[in-house]
């Protein structure tokens, strides 16, 4: 079956993060994650269903996980979607996963996603802006997250001091559709260094760092493959992209590959020298030859020599090889986030009770919660709005249970009181328990009169009775 | 057209014949006293003198749509006589006076009724009066002959200003018949029937207040035609319609464009606030259509990615000019011939075409077609459907992708190259050169006689909100010629010291028309006004059969906050927020016709010639005899 408009689309789950443990651990990979109940694969992979996309390639570090993530698609979505688990090594980076996938890409372009992505940013537009251009890298970016709200607000500090890696340096050209420059995570400096033949051609740049790589691509296939016969590159975000960003006037890339790859480095080539996304990105085409470039990106190449010739005939300066980047820009009333911290994992589950609720796909009550039928619930329980609470679980009497997440086959004793918390699948809670903003993994027994608060539980830990912890790490030895 | 040129003095009437001709005044200026008498009217009725008096639509109307509801009919619509012509029964006297009763009530409304038209001007009472009579006289006399007709309604004339108004019907009584059936004809021909029921439904649409005399007098004159046959046509047209819709739809028809709204793959949002006298040319809402398209890429398996990435390509104004979106059409089909295969039980020659036409309807919701781009499209499937049964689907799509190549290659590359050594015999040393927009031809032009060392000077001019010239402009000068860059608004000062006009064109029709970039006629105009030749150049695969004379009819409507909008100036915002304001109407018109009274000479690759030479062209080179 051909790809939906010449798209592939590989999603690149990982295997088994160290910047989530103590949640993440062997037995979970980060893919089955559950955000707000829900595997966190599940999220890109309905993303993609949704705009039609049903022939995924899934990437997986290591080969446990790949094996339950396998186990877990083949049921989750075994009518729905045609999805090829492909396992690498661990810890070979984004670009070793695409190396890994190399030769099953065949059609003209290739998305690739991440499998943390928590949007609703249609890819389908991704792919479109991508293709309208010509370009032989579309990112799509989005807002950083500004942590909002009263409990997140302290987070939110902490996160900005700690992790500048999130926050990219981006440049863009007035009209917000080419990618200019890019400096993201660990590589960013105290200052900036621009090319300046990029400014030239473009006269003027648009620097930010409010944006956030969202960590979806849309590459030419020629270009990627190219790119991937290169040593020495690790990621797509730090490596790949920036590579081609900087050298999108001075293409090596595509300068060896014969027509489809020269269409694109031709197409471009009228593009960015000739100041037009600069001065007036509104003059559209004009010169013939121009018209001719534009569709070099079609054009056989039997065409392209008569108009390249008419080109170097024509024009003063000589033609160079460029590709082009562009960069799609996601609404501000789309929810993008990604789920790359422990900070992310709580804030994501947040934003997937209140704001961005539309995306779990849950049907809300009234009182804004989604209790499963199943669930008993003790004598004076109450569940709150922005809760989630799956099947199988046993509330005691007099609980409380706020803007939290509950697991399936939970058992929770009297007076438990838990609020803005993540409890996950299997877990024991014994009487007289307060536990807030915190996450616990599965298979997790807190005993009577424990506290928790701002703490990240490990898979099967043992609270002891009466204990009381404040953000800490906990994770079984 | 002949008997026109000597007489008419160079600028006035012409100004008119570029904007605001309808097949009409064709007819009205072959008795050429109509206008005077219908100015005489107009003063005499008390409104504004008929300075636009040309303006006219032709008034096809459904009756049945009057009819359904009489109450609104004394306020909404200027020619009761079309009720009447409905519901002889009801002319009797006291019906007369009701509706004179009507008329005075109405009065009051009228001023609400015209403040809703937005353009300004309206029709007093006095004369909605004036023009009501005439009609409730004249009806009881319809089997009566033209004299007693005059006759009796002069002694019943109850003012001294409405006895000249009798004349004045009498006298226009057979031209305007002539004009309606004219019009009809033009209606029919565009598929125009919807067209002026709809604005007649309303109470609004009282365009300018010599429309609505100009509407109202040959309704006045309704009694007397025959009424089964201009019933009969209505239907006609209804039906053909219904069975194919036409590529020159009416999109003020709102049960059309609904139907055409379920088929349409790009979200079309119809715009608001559209201006009256162009409301059947399609209009969306612009800035939702792009993003909606893309939001859709991966559900159209129908479409071919590269018909869509050319459709994408010009929503959003990447790809513009006659020849490159055609190229772009044709390449992009190129590639659906060539991932074609052919269905079981299905024949390449009946199938290909129909997924070559969906093809095309999704290219027209993108962005409406150029001639050049139907003359292409007339040609591809003119060679799909003259295939030879026999032939296997490899040989038909390598012999389909060849003849594409070729269309490209020889009509419009080679014809580029001939045009351009035509058009440098007409550059000579010292020639200061004006050329408007950027047309790529004429750019070619300018860079081939740069090249041959010919000493001349180049006047771009230029016009908002495109500002393609800009464009234009800096290649010319990266290339080392000397260029002044001016916008039309300056062009009458510039054009003293031109000596050449080279300008170019998206269509020439066979009446010599020259149908492109809005601002080409007023260039020509003010060219043809200071003597200075005006060179058109445009490959003959551009030529078009159809005649056309004014801009109104087609055309094509660009969003119209780009001219809302200045770019750099933040403070002139006076426009924001238009759209809510039912009395402003913005019309960004993207095409406009010179007539050929201005072309000096057409540069084809066929040659030098008079624009009257133009059907030859399409005669013996059109794109039917192509390779038969």
């Amino acid at each position: 079956m051909d790809p939906p408009m010449d798209f592939q689309v590989v999603v690149l789950a990982g295997g088994t993060s160290d910047k989530l443990s103590p949640l993440v651990s062997k037995e979970l990979p980060k893919a089955l994650l559950p955000v707000a109940n829900k595997p966190l694969l599940s999220y890109p992979l309905e993303l993609l269903e949704a705009s039609n996309l049903k022939n995924i390639i899934v990437v997986v570090e290591g080969d446990e996980a790949a094996t339950q993530v396998e186990s877990w698609l083949s049921v989750a979505y075994m009518d729905r979607l045609n999805v090829e688990v492909v396992k690498t090594p661990g810890d070979v980076g984004t670009v070793g996963a695409i190396r890994a996938v190399a030769p099953f890409l065949i059609s003209t372009d290739i998305l690739i996603v991440s499998g943390d992505l928590v949007s609703d940013t249609s890819p389908g537009a991704i792919a479109a802006t991508h293709r309208r251009h010509g370009a032989a890298v579309t990112a799509l970016f989005c807002p950083a997250p500004v942590s909002g709200g009263a409990d997140s607000s302290t987070s939110g500090g902490k996160d900005k001091a700690k992790k500048p890696s999130r926050c990219n340096i981006v440049g863009l050209d007035p009209t917000r559709q080419f990618l200019l420059h890019v400096v993201s995570g660990a590589k960013v400096e105290k200052d900036i260094h621009i090319q300046k033949r990029i400014v030239r051609a473009v006269g003027q740049m648009e620097i930010r760092s409010d944006f956030m790589d969202a960590h979806v691509y849309a590459f030419k296939r020629t270009v990627l493959l190219d790119v991937l016969e290169k040593e020495n590159l690790y990621s797509i975000k730090q490596d790949v992209l920036p590579y081609l960003v900087r050298t999108q006037l001075r293409s090596e890339i595509s300068a060896k590959k014969e027509n489809s790859a020269d269409e694109s480095s031709n197409g471009a080539t009228k593009e960015l020298p000739s100041e037009d996304i600069n001065i007036n990105s509104a003059v559209p085409s004009n010169q013939n030859l121009r018209w001719l470039s534009q569709h070099r990106e079609i054009a056989p190449s039997s065409y392209q020599e008569i108009h390249i010739s008419d080109c170097d005939m024509n024009k003063s300066r000589p033609a160079k090889k460029t590709h082009k980047c562009c960069i799609y820009l996601s609404g501000k009333t789309q929810y993008c986030a990604r789920l790359n911290s422990v900070q992310a994992f709580g804030d994501i589950n947040r934003d997937m009770l209140g704001e961005a609720s539309r995306i779990t796909g849950y049907t809300f009550s009234a009182q804004n919660n989604v209790v499963h039928p199943t669930v008993v619930q003790g004598a004076k329980t109450t569940a709150g709005g922005q809760c989630i609470i799956a099947e199988g679980t046993i509330l005691g009497d007099k609980c409380s249970v706020k803007r939290s997440v509950i697991g399936r086959h939970c058992r929770i004793g009297s007076n438990v009181k838990i609020v803005n918390s993540i409890v996950m699948n299997h877990i024991t809670i014994e009487d007289n328990c307060t536990i807030q903003g915190s996450v616990i993994s599965s298979n997790v027994q807190i005993q009577e009169r424990a506290s928790l608060k701002d703490c990240q539980v490990g898979a099967g830990y043992v609270i002891t009775a009466g204990s009381e912890y404040k953000s800490e790490p906990l994770t079984k030895k | 057209m002949d008997l026109r040129r000597p007489n008419r003095p160079v600028i006035g009437p012409k100004v008119r014949q570029v904007g605001f001709v309808t097949p009409d005044s064709a007819a009205a200026t072959s008795s050429s006293s109509i206008p005077a008498v219908s100015a005489a009217a107009a003063t005499s009725a008390g409104s504004p003198p008929s300075s636009l008096s040309p303006v006219m639509i032709p008034p096809p109307r459904h009756p049945s749509t009057e009819m359904s509801n009489p109450h609104f009919h004394p306020v909404g619509s200027y020619n009761p006589s079309e009720q009447i012509l409905g519901s002889p029964p009801a002319l009797s006297p006291s019906r007369s006076s009701r509706f004179d009763a009507d008329g005075s009530d109405f009065g009051g409304d009228d001023d609400e009724s015209v403040a809703l038209s937005g353009v300004g001007g309206g029709m007093t009472p006095k004369s909605s009066l004036l023009m009501r009579q005439p009609v409730t006289k004249t009806a009881p006399l319809v089997s009566e002959t033209h004299k007693r007709d005059s006759n009796v309604s002069k002694g019943k004339g109850d003012g001294p200003s409405a006895a000249p108004k009798e004349k004045l019907t009498k006298a226009e009584r057979r031209a305007t018949q002539e004009a309606q059936r004219a019009a009809k004809a033009a209606a029919k021909e565009a598929a125009a029937a919807g067209g002026a029921p709809s604005v007649s439904k309303q109470p609004k649409p009282a365009t300018k207040p010599a429309t609505q005399q100009k509407k109202d007098v040959p309704s006045g004159s309704g009694p007397l035609q025959p009424l089964a046959p201009s019933g009969s046509i209505e239907k006609k047209q209804g039906k053909k319609e219904v069975a194919a819709p036409h590529p020159r739809m009416q999109f003020d028809d709102m049960t059309k464009v609904g139907k055409l709204k379920k088929r349409a793959v790009v979200n079309q949002s119809e715009a608001r606030n559209r201006v009256e006298l162009f409301r059947h040319l399609p209009q969306y809402e612009h800035g939702t259509q792009l993003p909606d398209l893309e939001l859709k890429f991966f559900q159209l398996d129908l479409i071919h990615p590269s018909v869509y990435q050319v459709g994408l390509q010009f929503l959003s104004d990447k790809i513009s000019g006659g020849n490159a979106r055609c190229i772009a059409m044709l390449l992009a089909f190129k590639e659906v011939i060539q991932d074609y295969t052919t269905p079981p039980e299905k024949t390449l020659t009946r199938d290909l075409g129909a997924k070559v036409g969906s093809c095309v309807s999704f290219l027209i919701e993108c962005r409406p077609l150029s001639v050049s781009m139907g003359n292409a499209i007339r040609f591809l499937k003119n060679r799909i459907s003259s295939l030879p049964h026999n032939l296997s689907d490899k040989e038909a799509k390598s012999r389909l992708q060849s003849d594409i190549d070729r269309f490209i290659n020889e009509k419009i590359i080679i014809a580029s190259k001939a045009i351009v050594e035509h058009g440098v015999s007409k550059i000579r040393d010292g020639d200061v050169l004006l050329t408007y927009g950027s047309p790529s031809v004429v750019e070619s032009i300018f860079a081939y006689a740069h090249g041959i060392k010919k000493n001349f000077r180049v006047v771009v001019v230029d016009s908002r909100p495109k500002h393609e010239g800009q464009g234009l402009l800096r290649r010319l000068v990266e290339r080392g010629i000397h260029c002044t860059y001016t916008h039309l608004n300056a062009v009458s000062y510039v054009m003293h010291e031109v000596t050449r006009v080279f300008l170019g064109a998206s269509s020439v029709l066979s009446n010599g028309t020259v149908y492109s970039r809005v601002g080409t006629a007023c260039v020509a105009m003010v060219a043809h006004a200071f003597r200075v030749p005006v060179l058109v150049c445009c490959e003959a695969y551009k030529f078009h059969e159809r005649v056309q004379l004014d801009s109104i009819c087609s055309n094509e409507l660009g969003d119209p906050d780009a001219i809302s909008k200045v770019s750099g100036r933040k403070n002139l915002n006076y426009l924001d927020g238009w759209a809510q304001n039912e009395n402003i109407q913005l019309l960004n018109l993207k095409y406009d016709a010179t007539p050929s009274d201005y072309v000096s000479v057409l540069v084809t690759e066929q040659g030098m010639l008079p624009p009257t030479s133009v059907p030859v062209i399409i005669r013996e080179y059109g794109i039917e005899r192509l390779w038969t």
